[in-house]
Protein backbone atom coordinates (compact mmCIF):
# COMPACT_ATOMS: atom_id res chain seq x y z
CA UNK A 1 0.00 0.00 0.00
CA UNK A 2 1.17 3.47 -0.78
CA UNK A 3 2.52 5.75 1.93
CA UNK A 4 0.62 8.71 0.50
CA UNK A 5 -2.89 8.98 1.92
CA UNK A 6 -4.00 12.21 0.28
CA UNK A 7 -2.63 13.40 -3.03
CA UNK A 8 -4.11 16.27 -5.05
CA UNK A 9 -2.92 18.10 -8.16
CA UNK A 10 -4.32 21.42 -9.40
CA UNK A 11 -7.57 20.82 -7.55
CA UNK A 12 -9.98 23.61 -8.47
CA UNK A 13 -13.55 24.50 -7.56
CA UNK A 14 -15.51 27.27 -9.22
CA UNK A 15 -18.95 28.56 -8.31
CA UNK A 16 -20.12 30.45 -11.40
CA UNK A 17 -17.24 32.76 -12.24
CA UNK A 18 -15.85 32.70 -8.69
CA UNK A 19 -12.84 30.42 -8.19
CA UNK A 20 -13.15 29.32 -4.55
CA UNK A 21 -10.22 26.90 -4.71
CA UNK A 22 -7.53 27.63 -7.27
CA UNK A 23 -5.24 24.77 -8.43
CA UNK A 24 -4.09 23.44 -5.07
CA UNK A 25 -1.56 20.58 -5.01
CA UNK A 26 -0.12 18.64 -2.10
CA UNK A 27 0.52 15.17 -0.66
CA UNK A 28 -0.19 14.00 2.88
CA UNK A 29 1.75 10.98 4.14
CA UNK A 30 0.50 8.22 6.41
CA UNK A 31 0.67 9.16 10.09
CA UNK A 32 1.17 12.85 9.44
CA UNK A 33 -0.68 15.56 11.35
CA UNK A 34 -1.42 17.93 8.49
CA UNK A 35 -2.54 21.42 9.57
CA UNK A 36 -4.81 23.11 7.05
CA UNK A 37 -4.83 26.82 7.80
CA UNK A 38 -6.21 29.87 6.09
CA UNK A 39 -7.98 33.15 6.65
CA UNK A 40 -11.79 33.23 6.62
CA UNK A 41 -12.95 33.02 3.03
CA UNK A 42 -9.64 31.58 1.78
CA UNK A 43 -11.37 28.42 0.50
CA UNK A 44 -10.54 25.96 3.30
CA UNK A 45 -14.08 24.65 3.72
CA UNK A 46 -14.58 24.21 -0.04
CA UNK A 47 -11.26 22.36 -0.31
CA UNK A 48 -12.10 20.17 2.62
CA UNK A 49 -15.51 19.29 1.20
CA UNK A 50 -13.83 18.06 -1.99
CA UNK A 51 -11.34 15.96 -0.02
CA UNK A 52 -14.18 14.41 2.01
CA UNK A 53 -16.17 13.43 -1.07
CA UNK A 54 -18.94 15.95 -0.37
CA UNK A 55 -18.41 17.94 -3.53
CA UNK A 56 -16.72 17.23 -6.86
CA UNK A 57 -13.89 19.44 -8.12
CA UNK A 58 -14.37 21.54 -11.25
CA UNK A 59 -10.95 20.41 -12.47
CA UNK A 60 -7.74 18.81 -11.29
CA UNK A 61 -7.06 15.33 -10.02
CA UNK A 62 -6.28 13.45 -6.85
CA UNK A 63 -7.03 10.66 -4.45
CA UNK A 64 -8.00 10.31 -0.81
CA UNK A 65 -7.52 6.96 0.96
CA UNK A 66 -6.99 5.37 -2.45
CA UNK A 67 -10.13 6.72 -4.12
CA UNK A 68 -10.49 9.22 -6.92
CA UNK A 69 -11.68 12.68 -5.81
CA UNK A 70 -13.17 13.32 -9.26
CA UNK A 71 -15.42 10.26 -9.37
CA UNK A 72 -15.50 8.26 -6.15
CA UNK A 73 -16.95 10.65 -3.57
CA UNK A 74 -19.23 7.98 -2.11
CA UNK A 75 -16.32 5.58 -1.57
CA UNK A 76 -14.20 8.33 -0.01
CA UNK A 77 -16.99 9.08 2.48
CA UNK A 78 -17.05 5.46 3.61
CA UNK A 79 -13.30 5.27 4.14
CA UNK A 80 -12.50 8.49 5.98
CA UNK A 81 -13.37 9.77 9.44
CA UNK A 82 -14.87 13.24 9.87
CA UNK A 83 -15.44 15.40 12.92
CA UNK A 84 -17.28 18.64 12.27
CA UNK A 85 -16.94 21.99 13.93
CA UNK A 86 -20.40 21.72 15.39
CA UNK A 87 -20.95 18.95 17.90
CA UNK A 88 -22.72 16.27 15.91
CA UNK A 89 -23.39 13.33 18.19
CA UNK A 90 -26.92 12.65 19.40
CA UNK A 91 -27.50 14.25 22.80
CA UNK A 92 -30.49 12.06 23.61
CA UNK A 93 -28.63 8.81 22.94
CA UNK A 94 -26.18 7.29 25.41
CA UNK A 95 -22.43 7.07 24.78
CA UNK A 96 -22.79 3.44 23.76
CA UNK A 97 -25.84 4.08 21.54
CA UNK A 98 -23.96 6.81 19.67
CA UNK A 99 -21.06 4.44 19.11
CA UNK A 100 -23.36 1.68 17.91
CA UNK A 101 -25.19 4.06 15.56
CA UNK A 102 -22.03 5.34 13.87
CA UNK A 103 -20.44 1.88 13.78
CA UNK A 104 -23.61 0.63 12.08
CA UNK A 105 -23.55 3.43 9.52
CA UNK A 106 -19.98 2.48 8.64
CA UNK A 107 -20.97 -1.18 8.33
CA UNK A 108 -19.29 -2.74 11.35
CA UNK A 109 -20.79 -6.04 12.53
CA UNK A 110 -22.27 -6.33 16.04
CA UNK A 111 -19.18 -8.20 17.18
CA UNK A 112 -16.77 -5.68 15.65
CA UNK A 113 -18.78 -2.83 17.18
CA UNK A 114 -18.64 -4.34 20.66
CA UNK A 115 -14.89 -4.93 20.43
CA UNK A 116 -14.07 -1.56 18.97
CA UNK A 117 -16.34 0.40 21.32
CA UNK A 118 -14.92 -1.35 24.37
CA UNK A 119 -11.38 -0.65 23.19
CA UNK A 120 -12.10 3.04 22.57
CA UNK A 121 -13.97 3.52 25.85
CA UNK A 122 -11.07 1.95 27.74
CA UNK A 123 -8.60 4.18 26.00
CA UNK A 124 -10.66 7.25 26.96
CA UNK A 125 -11.05 5.99 30.53
CA UNK A 126 -14.71 6.24 29.79
CA UNK A 127 -16.06 2.75 30.39
CA UNK A 128 -18.13 3.85 33.39
CA UNK A 129 -19.98 6.39 31.20
CA UNK A 130 -21.10 3.81 28.66
CA UNK A 131 -24.78 4.27 29.52
CA UNK A 132 -24.67 8.01 30.17
CA UNK A 133 -26.71 10.29 27.92
CA UNK A 134 -24.28 12.24 25.75
CA UNK A 135 -26.23 15.45 26.39
CA UNK A 136 -25.29 15.37 30.06
CA UNK A 137 -21.53 15.10 29.44
CA UNK A 138 -19.27 18.15 29.84
CA UNK A 139 -18.28 19.75 26.53
CA UNK A 140 -14.67 18.59 26.69
CA UNK A 141 -15.73 14.95 27.04
CA UNK A 142 -18.16 15.31 24.16
CA UNK A 143 -15.35 16.55 21.93
CA UNK A 144 -13.11 13.63 22.87
CA UNK A 145 -15.98 11.21 22.30
CA UNK A 146 -16.67 12.79 18.88
CA UNK A 147 -13.05 12.19 17.95
CA UNK A 148 -13.00 8.50 18.87
CA UNK A 149 -16.35 7.96 17.16
CA UNK A 150 -14.88 9.54 14.01
CA UNK A 151 -12.24 6.78 14.14
CA UNK A 152 -14.60 3.91 15.05
CA UNK A 153 -14.25 2.23 11.62
CA UNK A 154 -10.43 2.62 11.70
CA UNK A 155 -10.23 5.07 8.81
CA UNK A 156 -6.83 5.74 7.24
CA UNK A 157 -7.41 9.46 7.54
CA UNK A 158 -9.54 11.61 9.86
CA UNK A 159 -10.63 15.14 8.96
CA UNK A 160 -11.04 17.44 11.96
CA UNK A 161 -12.75 20.76 11.28
CA UNK A 162 -11.83 23.16 14.09
CA UNK A 163 -12.16 20.42 16.69
CA UNK A 164 -11.11 22.60 19.64
CA UNK A 165 -13.16 25.76 19.03
CA UNK A 166 -14.48 27.08 22.35
CA UNK A 167 -12.90 24.23 24.33
CA UNK A 168 -11.16 25.10 27.62
CA UNK A 169 -7.34 25.24 27.60
CA UNK A 170 -6.87 22.05 29.63
CA UNK A 171 -9.21 19.93 27.51
CA UNK A 172 -7.79 21.46 24.34
CA UNK A 173 -4.38 20.08 25.27
CA UNK A 174 -5.80 16.67 26.21
CA UNK A 175 -7.47 16.63 22.83
CA UNK A 176 -4.15 17.26 21.08
CA UNK A 177 -2.53 14.45 23.03
CA UNK A 178 -5.24 12.16 21.63
CA UNK A 179 -4.40 13.40 18.13
CA UNK A 180 -0.70 12.67 18.73
CA UNK A 181 -1.51 9.17 19.94
CA UNK A 182 -3.72 8.43 16.94
CA UNK A 183 -1.01 9.71 14.57
CA UNK A 184 1.65 7.60 16.28
CA UNK A 185 -0.65 4.63 15.71
CA UNK A 186 -0.54 5.39 11.97
CA UNK A 187 -3.80 7.32 11.53
CA UNK A 188 -3.37 10.34 9.27
CA UNK A 189 -4.82 13.55 10.70
CA UNK A 190 -6.04 16.46 8.56
CA UNK A 191 -6.96 19.34 10.86
CA UNK A 192 -8.09 22.96 10.64
CA UNK A 193 -7.75 25.43 13.51
CA UNK A 194 -7.75 29.12 14.36
CA UNK A 195 -5.46 28.56 17.35
CA UNK A 196 -1.98 29.34 16.11
CA UNK A 197 -0.30 27.48 18.98
CA UNK A 198 -1.98 24.35 17.61
CA UNK A 199 -0.37 24.94 14.22
CA UNK A 200 2.97 24.30 15.98
CA UNK A 201 1.79 20.79 16.92
CA UNK A 202 1.37 19.73 13.29
CA UNK A 203 3.91 17.72 11.30
CA UNK A 204 3.37 20.04 8.34
CA UNK A 205 1.17 23.06 7.82
CA UNK A 206 -0.36 24.51 4.68
CA UNK A 207 -1.71 28.05 4.59
CA UNK A 208 -4.38 29.04 2.08
CA UNK A 209 -4.84 32.61 0.87
CA UNK A 210 -7.37 33.64 -1.80
CA UNK A 211 -8.04 30.06 -2.88
CA UNK A 212 -4.37 29.09 -3.28
CA UNK A 213 -1.97 27.21 -1.05
CA UNK A 214 0.61 29.93 -0.44
CA UNK A 215 2.87 28.09 1.98
CA UNK A 216 3.41 24.45 2.90
CA UNK A 217 6.14 23.06 5.11
CA UNK A 218 7.01 22.02 8.65
CA UNK A 219 6.33 24.73 11.26
CA UNK A 220 10.10 24.98 11.80
CA UNK A 221 10.90 25.63 8.14
CA UNK A 222 7.95 28.00 7.66
CA UNK A 223 9.24 30.12 10.52
CA UNK A 224 12.70 30.13 8.93
CA UNK A 225 11.32 30.95 5.51
CA UNK A 226 9.33 33.93 6.82
CA UNK A 227 11.94 34.94 9.40
CA UNK A 228 9.18 34.68 12.00
CA UNK A 229 9.25 33.90 15.71
CA UNK A 230 5.99 31.95 15.71
CA UNK A 231 3.40 30.39 13.42
CA UNK A 232 1.13 33.25 14.42
CA UNK A 233 3.56 35.66 12.74
CA UNK A 234 3.85 33.46 9.63
CA UNK A 235 0.08 33.38 9.36
CA UNK A 236 -0.23 37.13 9.77
CA UNK A 237 2.33 37.87 7.07
CA UNK A 238 0.47 35.66 4.59
CA UNK A 239 -3.11 36.52 5.55
CA UNK A 240 -2.52 40.27 5.48
CA UNK A 241 -1.86 39.99 1.77
CA UNK A 242 -5.31 38.46 1.20
CA UNK A 243 -7.47 40.22 -1.37
CA UNK A 244 -10.70 38.36 -0.62
CA UNK A 245 -12.74 39.80 2.26
CA UNK A 246 -12.82 37.66 5.37
CA UNK B 1 -21.97 54.99 39.42
CA UNK B 2 -20.54 52.00 37.59
CA UNK B 3 -21.80 51.08 34.14
CA UNK B 4 -22.45 47.49 35.23
CA UNK B 5 -22.97 46.14 38.76
CA UNK B 6 -23.50 42.43 39.30
CA UNK B 7 -24.20 41.01 42.77
CA UNK B 8 -24.44 37.28 43.50
CA UNK B 9 -26.17 36.54 40.23
CA UNK B 10 -27.28 32.93 39.68
CA UNK B 11 -29.18 31.21 36.90
CA UNK B 12 -29.87 27.56 36.23
CA UNK B 13 -31.60 25.69 33.42
CA UNK B 14 -33.13 22.59 34.97
CA UNK B 15 -30.26 20.78 36.65
CA UNK B 16 -27.57 22.79 34.90
CA UNK B 17 -26.19 25.66 36.98
CA UNK B 18 -25.24 28.04 34.17
CA UNK B 19 -24.24 30.92 36.43
CA UNK B 20 -23.28 30.39 40.03
CA UNK B 21 -23.24 33.38 42.40
CA UNK B 22 -21.31 35.76 40.17
CA UNK B 23 -20.34 39.29 41.27
CA UNK B 24 -18.32 41.99 39.53
CA UNK B 25 -18.55 45.55 38.33
CA UNK B 26 -17.51 47.40 35.20
CA UNK B 27 -16.53 51.07 35.31
CA UNK B 28 -17.75 53.62 32.81
CA UNK B 29 -15.65 53.66 29.67
CA UNK B 30 -14.01 50.37 30.53
CA UNK B 31 -13.30 47.59 28.04
CA UNK B 32 -14.01 44.55 30.18
CA UNK B 33 -13.42 41.00 28.95
CA UNK B 34 -15.07 37.76 30.04
CA UNK B 35 -12.53 35.10 29.15
CA UNK B 36 -13.54 31.47 29.23
CA UNK B 37 -14.48 28.36 27.27
CA UNK B 38 -17.95 27.20 26.19
CA UNK B 39 -20.08 26.43 29.23
CA UNK B 40 -18.47 29.15 31.34
CA UNK B 41 -21.80 31.02 31.58
CA UNK B 42 -20.79 33.95 29.39
CA UNK B 43 -23.87 33.89 27.17
CA UNK B 44 -26.21 33.45 30.16
CA UNK B 45 -24.63 36.51 31.75
CA UNK B 46 -25.16 38.54 28.56
CA UNK B 47 -28.77 37.42 28.29
CA UNK B 48 -29.38 38.43 31.92
CA UNK B 49 -27.74 41.83 31.57
CA UNK B 50 -29.60 42.61 28.34
CA UNK B 51 -32.88 41.62 30.12
CA UNK B 52 -33.69 38.72 27.80
CA UNK B 53 -33.97 36.34 30.77
CA UNK B 54 -34.43 36.82 34.53
CA UNK B 55 -32.07 35.62 37.25
CA UNK B 56 -32.97 32.94 39.81
CA UNK B 57 -31.31 35.01 42.51
CA UNK B 58 -29.03 37.98 42.95
CA UNK B 59 -29.33 41.35 41.28
CA UNK B 60 -27.64 43.47 38.66
CA UNK B 61 -27.74 47.01 37.31
CA UNK B 62 -26.82 48.34 33.89
CA UNK B 63 -26.32 52.11 33.62
CA UNK B 64 -28.00 52.40 37.01
CA UNK B 65 -31.12 50.45 36.00
CA UNK B 66 -32.18 47.20 37.65
CA UNK B 67 -32.26 44.31 35.17
CA UNK B 68 -35.62 43.06 36.46
CA UNK B 69 -37.54 46.20 37.46
CA UNK B 70 -36.20 48.62 34.84
CA UNK B 71 -35.73 46.30 31.91
CA UNK B 72 -37.44 48.75 29.58
CA UNK B 73 -34.88 51.49 30.19
CA UNK B 74 -32.01 49.08 29.79
CA UNK B 75 -33.17 47.91 26.38
CA UNK B 76 -32.91 51.38 24.93
CA UNK B 77 -29.47 52.17 26.31
CA UNK B 78 -27.57 49.00 25.52
CA UNK B 79 -26.31 47.49 22.27
CA UNK B 80 -26.12 43.72 21.99
CA UNK B 81 -24.32 41.57 19.47
CA UNK B 82 -25.21 37.93 20.15
CA UNK B 83 -22.83 35.10 19.42
CA UNK B 84 -24.86 33.83 16.50
CA UNK B 85 -25.53 36.04 13.50
CA UNK B 86 -29.03 37.34 14.13
CA UNK B 87 -29.67 39.97 11.49
CA UNK B 88 -32.15 39.41 8.67
CA UNK B 89 -30.40 37.38 5.95
CA UNK B 90 -32.95 38.34 3.31
CA UNK B 91 -32.62 42.07 3.91
CA UNK B 92 -29.72 43.96 2.37
CA UNK B 93 -26.90 45.49 4.37
CA UNK B 94 -28.53 48.91 4.13
CA UNK B 95 -32.03 47.61 4.93
CA UNK B 96 -30.80 45.87 8.08
CA UNK B 97 -29.16 49.06 9.27
CA UNK B 98 -32.23 51.19 8.50
CA UNK B 99 -34.46 48.66 10.21
CA UNK B 100 -32.51 48.78 13.46
CA UNK B 101 -32.33 52.56 13.30
CA UNK B 102 -36.13 52.70 12.88
CA UNK B 103 -36.67 50.34 15.83
CA UNK B 104 -34.80 52.72 18.10
CA UNK B 105 -36.32 55.85 16.54
CA UNK B 106 -33.05 57.24 15.17
CA UNK B 107 -31.64 57.77 11.70
CA UNK B 108 -28.47 56.31 10.22
CA UNK B 109 -27.20 59.87 9.66
CA UNK B 110 -27.44 60.64 13.42
CA UNK B 111 -24.95 57.92 14.26
CA UNK B 112 -22.96 57.82 11.08
CA UNK B 113 -19.74 59.21 12.52
CA UNK B 114 -19.79 56.59 15.31
CA UNK B 115 -20.27 53.63 13.00
CA UNK B 116 -18.29 55.02 10.04
CA UNK B 117 -14.93 53.36 10.82
CA UNK B 118 -16.71 49.99 10.74
CA UNK B 119 -19.57 50.56 8.31
CA UNK B 120 -17.38 52.14 5.62
CA UNK B 121 -15.69 48.77 5.13
CA UNK B 122 -18.98 47.14 4.10
CA UNK B 123 -20.68 50.16 2.52
CA UNK B 124 -19.54 49.13 -1.00
CA UNK B 125 -21.79 46.07 -0.53
CA UNK B 126 -24.79 47.96 0.87
CA UNK B 127 -27.25 46.43 -1.60
CA UNK B 128 -26.07 42.86 -0.98
CA UNK B 129 -28.31 40.61 1.09
CA UNK B 130 -26.89 40.08 4.60
CA UNK B 131 -27.14 36.30 4.20
CA UNK B 132 -24.70 36.50 1.27
CA UNK B 133 -21.96 38.31 3.20
CA UNK B 134 -18.73 36.64 4.31
CA UNK B 135 -18.22 35.95 8.02
CA UNK B 136 -16.08 39.03 8.57
CA UNK B 137 -18.53 41.33 6.81
CA UNK B 138 -21.51 39.92 8.75
CA UNK B 139 -19.64 40.68 11.92
CA UNK B 140 -19.06 44.30 10.86
CA UNK B 141 -22.71 44.73 9.92
CA UNK B 142 -23.86 43.24 13.23
CA UNK B 143 -21.60 45.62 15.12
CA UNK B 144 -22.88 48.60 13.09
CA UNK B 145 -26.48 47.61 13.90
CA UNK B 146 -25.67 47.20 17.60
CA UNK B 147 -24.24 50.75 17.65
CA UNK B 148 -26.90 52.52 15.61
CA UNK B 149 -28.77 54.02 18.61
CA UNK B 150 -25.53 55.17 20.32
CA UNK B 151 -25.80 52.82 23.28
CA UNK B 152 -24.02 53.59 26.54
CA UNK B 153 -23.06 49.98 27.14
CA UNK B 154 -22.13 47.56 24.38
CA UNK B 155 -22.44 43.79 24.91
CA UNK B 156 -20.47 41.61 22.51
CA UNK B 157 -20.87 37.87 22.94
CA UNK B 158 -17.92 36.04 21.37
CA UNK B 159 -17.55 38.39 18.40
CA UNK B 160 -14.30 36.73 17.30
CA UNK B 161 -15.16 33.03 17.65
CA UNK B 162 -14.29 31.11 14.50
CA UNK B 163 -12.63 34.19 13.03
CA UNK B 164 -9.04 33.97 11.73
CA UNK B 165 -6.15 35.50 13.67
CA UNK B 166 -5.75 38.56 11.43
CA UNK B 167 -9.46 39.50 11.35
CA UNK B 168 -9.56 39.00 15.10
CA UNK B 169 -6.86 41.52 15.75
CA UNK B 170 -8.55 43.99 13.35
CA UNK B 171 -11.77 43.56 15.33
CA UNK B 172 -9.99 44.44 18.56
CA UNK B 173 -8.55 47.56 16.88
CA UNK B 174 -12.15 48.60 16.12
CA UNK B 175 -13.11 48.13 19.79
CA UNK B 176 -10.24 50.35 20.90
CA UNK B 177 -11.55 53.06 18.57
CA UNK B 178 -15.08 52.72 19.99
CA UNK B 179 -13.73 52.98 23.51
CA UNK B 180 -12.43 56.44 22.65
CA UNK B 181 -16.07 57.51 22.19
CA UNK B 182 -16.61 56.78 25.90
CA UNK B 183 -18.55 53.56 25.39
CA UNK B 184 -18.46 50.88 28.07
CA UNK B 185 -17.82 47.52 26.43
CA UNK B 186 -18.38 44.06 27.89
CA UNK B 187 -16.95 41.46 25.53
CA UNK B 188 -16.52 37.71 25.84
CA UNK B 189 -14.02 35.45 24.13
CA UNK B 190 -12.70 31.90 24.39
CA UNK B 191 -9.30 33.05 23.00
CA UNK B 192 -6.94 33.68 25.89
CA UNK B 193 -4.54 35.67 23.71
CA UNK B 194 -7.17 38.40 23.30
CA UNK B 195 -7.26 39.14 27.03
CA UNK B 196 -4.38 41.61 26.83
CA UNK B 197 -6.55 43.92 24.68
CA UNK B 198 -8.93 44.54 27.63
CA UNK B 199 -8.61 47.01 30.51
CA UNK B 200 -9.71 44.34 32.96
CA UNK B 201 -10.75 40.73 32.56
CA UNK B 202 -12.69 38.07 34.44
CA UNK B 203 -11.55 34.49 33.90
CA UNK B 204 -14.70 32.33 33.88
CA UNK B 205 -15.29 28.61 33.94
CA UNK B 206 -18.36 26.45 34.57
CA UNK B 207 -20.56 29.30 35.77
CA UNK B 208 -18.02 30.86 38.10
CA UNK B 209 -15.48 33.66 38.01
CA UNK B 210 -12.02 32.34 38.81
CA UNK B 211 -10.25 35.69 38.96
CA UNK B 212 -10.79 39.38 38.12
CA UNK B 213 -7.96 41.81 37.48
CA UNK B 214 -6.07 43.74 34.83
CA UNK B 215 -4.34 41.38 32.37
CA UNK B 216 -1.01 42.28 33.99
CA UNK B 217 -2.42 41.76 37.47
CA UNK B 218 -3.75 38.33 36.53
CA UNK B 219 -0.38 37.24 35.20
CA UNK B 220 1.55 38.61 38.17
CA UNK B 221 -0.57 36.38 40.41
CA UNK B 222 1.13 33.32 38.93
CA UNK B 223 3.42 32.30 41.78
CA UNK B 224 5.31 29.37 40.27
CA UNK B 225 8.56 29.31 38.30
CA UNK B 226 7.81 28.55 34.68
CA UNK B 227 10.20 27.21 32.02
CA UNK B 228 9.81 26.69 28.30
CA UNK B 229 11.29 23.43 27.04
CA UNK B 230 11.64 21.97 23.57
CA UNK B 231 13.39 19.21 21.66
CA UNK B 232 12.88 17.38 18.39
CA UNK B 233 10.49 14.74 19.74
CA UNK B 234 8.05 16.93 21.63
CA UNK B 235 5.57 14.18 22.53
CA UNK B 236 8.20 11.98 24.19
CA UNK B 237 9.62 15.02 25.99
CA UNK B 238 6.19 15.84 27.42
CA UNK B 239 5.65 12.45 29.04
CA UNK B 240 9.16 12.29 30.43
CA UNK B 241 9.22 15.84 31.79
CA UNK B 242 6.00 15.19 33.71
CA UNK B 243 7.75 12.46 35.69
CA UNK B 244 10.74 14.63 36.66
CA UNK B 245 11.43 15.82 40.17
CA UNK B 246 10.07 19.22 41.10
CA UNK B 247 7.70 19.31 38.11
CA UNK B 248 4.10 20.11 39.03
CA UNK B 249 2.79 20.14 35.50
CA UNK B 250 3.97 20.09 31.91
CA UNK B 251 1.74 20.84 28.94
CA UNK B 252 2.12 21.77 25.25
CA UNK B 253 2.16 25.48 24.53
CA UNK B 254 2.71 26.04 20.82
CA UNK B 255 6.34 25.69 19.89
CA UNK B 256 7.40 24.83 23.45
CA UNK B 257 6.09 22.89 26.39
CA UNK B 258 5.49 24.85 29.57
CA UNK B 259 7.05 23.32 32.63
CA UNK B 260 5.58 24.40 35.98
CA UNK B 261 7.96 23.74 38.86
CA UNK B 262 8.09 23.88 42.66
CA UNK B 263 10.92 24.69 45.12
CA UNK B 264 12.50 21.25 44.71
CA UNK B 265 13.16 21.78 41.00
CA UNK B 266 16.80 22.26 39.98
CA UNK B 267 17.43 23.25 36.39
CA UNK B 268 20.98 21.83 36.38
CA UNK B 269 19.69 18.49 37.66
CA UNK B 270 17.01 18.56 34.99
CA UNK B 271 19.60 19.13 32.25
CA UNK B 272 21.74 16.23 33.56
CA UNK B 273 18.72 13.98 33.68
CA UNK B 274 17.93 14.83 30.07
CA UNK B 275 21.55 14.77 28.81
CA UNK B 276 20.64 12.04 26.31
CA UNK B 277 18.25 14.51 24.61
CA UNK B 278 20.88 16.35 22.59
CA UNK B 279 18.76 19.19 21.31
CA UNK B 280 17.00 19.97 24.60
CA UNK B 281 16.38 23.67 25.17
CA UNK B 282 15.17 24.99 28.51
CA UNK B 283 14.80 28.59 29.68
CA UNK B 284 12.80 30.49 32.28
CA UNK B 285 9.82 32.28 30.72
CA UNK B 286 7.03 34.64 31.76
CA UNK B 287 3.58 33.13 32.28
CA UNK B 288 0.63 34.07 30.07
CA UNK B 289 -3.08 34.45 30.86
CA UNK B 290 -3.58 30.89 29.59
CA UNK B 291 -1.04 29.53 32.11
CA UNK B 292 -2.97 31.24 34.91
CA UNK B 293 -6.24 29.85 33.57
CA UNK B 294 -4.88 26.31 33.44
CA UNK B 295 -3.55 26.64 36.99
CA UNK B 296 -6.89 27.94 38.30
CA UNK B 297 -8.80 25.19 36.50
CA UNK B 298 -6.63 22.44 37.93
CA UNK B 299 -6.76 23.78 41.48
Amino acid sequence: MSDIVISVRDLTKCFGNFTAVDRISFDVRKGEIFGFLGANGAGKTTAMRMLCGLSYPTSGSGSVAGFDVMREGELIKRHIGYMSQRFSLYNDLTVWENMRLFAGIYGLSAKQTEERATELLNRLNFSSERNTLVGSLPLGWKQKLSFVIATIHRPEVVFLDEPTGGVDPVTRRQFWEMIYEAAEGGTTIFVTTHYMDEAEYCTRVSIMVDGEVRALDTPFRLKQQFAAESMDEVFRVLARGAKRGG
Amino acid sequence: MNAIEVHNLSKSYGKVQALDNVSFSVERGELFGLIGPDGAGKTTLFRLLTTLISPDSGRAEVDGFDIVKNYHEIRSCVGYMPGRFSLYPDLSVEENLNFFAALFGVTVEDSYELIAPIYKQIEPFRTRRAGKLSGGMKQKLALSCALIHRPKVLFLDEPTTGVDAVSRSEFWDMLSTLKEHGLTILVSTPYMDEASRCDRIALCNEGRILSINTPKGIVSGFDRQLYGIKSKNMFALLERARRSEGVIDCYPFGEKHHLITNEVFDIEQFKIQFCDVKDLEIEPIEPTIEDVFIKLMKR
